[in-house]
């Protein structure tokens, strides 16, 4: 067992952390206030880090990544979790999704994104169709050679500022003996496609600036030729490439509560009360230690998960555990660094409050904690015959 | 030319320096390390002639713990070419004085022959700010420290400096040492290509006895304290209350 990481993995992790640090930490209150990233200041970030060469990291050499491991790779957004994730966005990690490219949609989607030339978005989720996924309304009938594509996504984050969607849409239904099943496919669909409209969404109060969009499609007609991976195929392609976000989020949680702790740790310290730091008070100093606890825990259940990855190892459940500890987690630490905080802990003032509100979706994006119990406790009980 | 830039390895300048109960210096353990700031500039200035065609190797140079590895590897995935690491202590509270650095730098230097010796003016854990001059006086080379400017014509630098009020600019005759202030420049991010490479790029070891200098410390610490905590401030009303608490406090 080697717990300690590489010099070249130090090196990342602090060249990361600075990055965020310098490049990101400033423009977080303005981001914040304003609900947006300016669009300049996203490409300027997004400039500074193709220059890095970190920009698109996460995918091969042999498409102009940088080739990293899972377990390099989940260090890189463990430190970007750090930061604002509106800001965050720009440093570019594309789905990785997009490597179910065929050899014409690599020139067209999977190069051009890995260069950072188009941005790309995820869509997914719809009013009826959350953790049900197989319950979407979006559906495409075949025409005249070509799918025809009618319904709406909701929550695609960073629709904004993409170029290109990834689409996930009903393409059929099969009977089966537990009743009607959906066959879903995936599109590659380019921003002013005819029919094809991307909508303000709603305001969260989780990373504000990190908007959500709604996506309508009214007769919208799509060739062929924009299918990723096989048609009725979206399950397959969800099911080989869409773990990897639920890693992210885990290593997001992880970097936050991080930086949160921090704040809890120094205010604890220096806060005096009845004469003395309240650290010294157990409530809170209990309360420290627990906090910290966690973390590492949550750490490294996210770094073991990455490591299987890399080993070739079954980690789904791995992944769904530090997923589901993880954002847990970081609810806990982030309410418990308020209330250390008292009062002044939901005043702008300090990014507690926004840490705190930041936290809350971390549970329900990309698999709910319910969802990820559910996976956990399947892989346990399902070899066993329940 | 080659350029020749020493890097230290001191306490982050992040991390809130914490004096040891013994009073015999600041607690080095399990805290945070990095690579001296003001070295960081001299490397990236190094770098910067090299990209302008005025250099064509840097050669990064530590003296200290093993660990400083980390620090030269730090140098290499920003862009240096090559690294020597001179092993003198190890207890990572034992600080190598300047002269000794000094002197085993004046040695490197009669090996590798570099054209330009480019140092940070001053590391901040000690604050000493004696290196490069040293070294100089060791050389018999010209030395123009607190640089916040440099350009490089043939065989002389121009060199601006910060000095108290204003700026100086001198010409010095190469091979020269240049010290590095806080405004020389911005250094860079190291990017992950050279983070990738900086592993495979050549990092020899020596040590102090390699070069026959003796570290014993000539200096004695006597004590070390925190700095006196500052009292708290209070907020006037207007300034006719701040004029009166001045003169109260007898300030004007």
């Amino acid at each position: 067992m080697q717990f300690g990481l590489s010099e070249e993995q130090e090196m990342i992790v602090s060249t990361v952390r600075s990055f965020v640090e310098h490049e990101i930490y400033p423009h977080e209150a303005e981001v914040e206030r304003s609900g947006q990233v300016p669009r300049a200041l996203g490409e300027a970030i997004k400039r500074k880090c193709i220059d890095l060469g970190f920009y698109a990291c996460n995918f091969p050499e042999s498409v102009g990544g940088a080739g990293l491991s899972h377990l390099d790779f989940t260090l890189v957004e463990r430190e970007l979790g750090r930061g604002s994730m509106a800001l965050t966005h720009f440093f570019g990690r594309p789905q990785n999704i997009l490597m179910a490219c065929n050899e014409e949609q690599r020139e067209r989607y999977l190069l051009p994104a890995v260069r950072g030339e188009r941005m790309d978005a995820l869509a997914m989720t719809e009013p009826d169709a959350g953790s049900d996924v197989r319950g979407m309304k979006c559906a495409a009938r075949r025409e005249g050679g070509d799918w025809v594509v009618n319904g709406s996504k909701h929550f695609i984050s960073g629709a904004e500022h993409a170029d290109f969607f990834i689409v996930f849409i009903a393409t059929g239904e099969d009977d089966t003996p537990k009743g009607p099943k959906k066959r879903i496919t995936t599109f590659l669909v380019d921003r002013g496609t005819p029919g094809f409209e991307v909508r303000e969404g709603y305001t969260s109060v989780s990373h504000r600036g990190y908007r959500n969009y709604v996506l309508t499609f009214d007769d919208c007609r799509l060739p062929d030729a924009q299918v990723l991976g096989e048609v009725d195929g979206g399950f397959a392609v969800m099911n080989e490439w869409l773990y990897a976000t639920r890693l992210t989020v885990a290593a997001f949680c992880v970097g936050r509560a991080r930086r949160c702790f921090d704040y809890a740790l120094n205010y604890a310290a220096e806060r005096k009360q009845f004469g003395q730091p309240i650290g010294k008070f157990q409530g809170v100093g209990f309360q420290i230690a627990d906090m910290i606890t966690e973390i590492d825990a949550a750490d490294w259940l996210t770094l073991a998960a990455a490591w299987r990855l890399d080993q070739g190892l079954p980690a789904n459940r791995e992944i769904a555990s530090a997923k589901l500890y993880a954002s847990e987690m970081l609810a806990r630490v982030t309410d418990a660094t308020l209330q250390i905080f008292g009062g002044m802990g939901l005043m702008d003032d300090f990014p507690i409050e926004r840490f705190w509100r930041d936290a809350r979706v971390e549970r329900i994006w990309d698999g709910t904690s319910e969802i990820q119990r559910h996976i956990i406790s399947r892989d346990l009980l399902r070899p066993l015959g329940a | 030319m080659k350029v020749l830039v020493p890097v230290k390895r001191v306490i982050d300048y992040n991390v809130k320096v914490r004096v040891k109960a013994d009073g015999t210096g600041v607690d080095l353990a399990n805290v945070k390390m990095s690579m001296n700031p003001f070295d960081e500039i001299a490397v990236e200035e190094a770098i910067r002639l090299k990209e302008k065609g005025k250099a064509d190797e840097i050669v990064v140079v530590s003296i200290g713990v093993k660990q400083a590895q980390e620090t030269l590897r730090t140098a290499l995935a920003m862009g240096a070419d090559r690294a020597i690491l001179v092993v003198a202590a190890d207890d990572v509270h034992q600080d190598i004085e300047p002269l000794a650095v000094a002197k085993i730098l004046a040695k490197v230097v009669e090996e590798e022959q570099p054209g330009l010796v480019i140092a940070g003016k001053q590391a901040i854990d000690n604050d000493m700010n004696a290196t490069g001059q040293m070294l100089s006086a060791l050389l018999g080379w010209s030395q123009a420290t607190f640089a916040s400017e440099v350009d490089i014509e043939g065989d002389t630098a121009k060199v601006t400096r910060e000095v108290d009020g204003g700026l100086q600019t001198i010409a010095v005759k190469m091979p020269a040492i240049i010290t590095a202030d806080l405004r020389l420049n911005e250094p860079r991010y190291a990017s992950l290509p050279n983070i990738m490479k900086a592993k495979k790029k050549p990092l020899d070891e020596k040590t102090a006895a390699d070069y026959g200098v003796d570290v014993t410390p000539r200096l004695t610490v006597v004590s070390t304290k925190e700095p006196e905590a500052r009292a708290a401030g209070i907020i006037v009303g207007s300034v006719d209350e701040l004029v009166a608490k001045l003169k109260e406090a007898g300030a004007v």
